[in-house]
């Protein structure tokens, strides 16, 4: 078969950039970076089975500007993609595919995760 | 009218010759982790410092020891799975055959790692 560069459906250009899409895209997006984000999980645990001083190296991480960092992308990573799994499981099950619907549990997921990442950090570091 | 057989049509072996395996695979580690993951967040709240003693003596718990193993596979197969269909999605050619197969490799180590750090801790201190 000749190589021909013809074009291919899906043509992401000529789409609206909406909330829907977005929220897709994102619930992708935050599963990678918590795939990346289960080494740190590993770590935490690996290290405190090596014993005190690579625990303390681990945590030093941790608390440190990266770290922290890294840690609350988790934890807000985590509530999204949490909130939104739970809509797709719903959206398995048959339920919620109205448009308005669909937009209104899309809002609700994404400010519900942002509520839960600060109450989270709030509990932790009270 | 089709001219696969009932059984063939049972099975859900398509071309692909894995039906709804992964589909099935993904849903039931996302419905597992939900409990699991809420379970881990509320006792990370409950930490009083963790430090490495406290750490210990938590894992230690066999219910906890459990739990968190439990966790561990849930998150790391869920993972694979995510990180699997992104990579068919845009990876190709040699390279595709190379991450899927490092990652799942990753994937398998990292789980099998913590698995034994809990249980060296939980039996290492009863």
């Amino acid at each position: 078969m000749p190589e021909i560069n013809r074009p291919l459906s899906p043509h992401l250009s000529v789409y609206k950039w909406q909330v829907a899409n977005t929220l897709s895209i994102l619930h992708r997006a935050t599963g990678v970076f918590m795939s990346l984000g289960a080494l740190a999980f590993a770590a935490w645990i690996i290290s405190a089975a090596l014993g005190e001083a690579s625990y303390v190296q681990v945590l030093e991480w941790f608390a440190g500007p990266l770290g922290l960092l890294v840690l609350f992308g988790l934890s807000f990573a985590f509530f999204y993609h949490l909130g939104n799994g739970i809509r797709h499981l719903v959206w398995d099950a048959g339920y919620g595919f109205d448009k308005h619907v669909a937009r209104m549990s899309g809002w609700a997921t994404f400010i519900g995760a942002l509520l839960a990442t600060a109450a989270f950090w709030a509990g932790v570091l009270a | 009218m089709s001219l696969q057989s009932p059984l063939g049509k049972f099975l859900g072996h398509g071309s692909a010759k894995e039906g709804v395996q992964h589909w099935w695979s993904q849903r039931l580690t996302a419905v597992a982790l939900v409990p699991l993951t809420l379970w881990f967040v509320v006792a990370l709240l409950g930490m009083e410092n963790f430090a490495h003693a406290e750490i210990l003596g938590w894992m230690a718990q066999p219910f906890n020891a459990i739990m968190l193993i439990l966790l561990a596979i849930s998150i790391l197969s869920h993972s694979q799975l995510g990180v699997q269909v992104v990579v068919e999605d845009y990876v190709h050619g040699w390279a595709k055959i190379v991450a899927l197969m490092g990652s799942k490799l990753v994937h398998i180590a990292v789980g099998v790692a913590v698995i034994y750090s809990v249980i060296i801790i939980s039996v290492g201190s009863s």
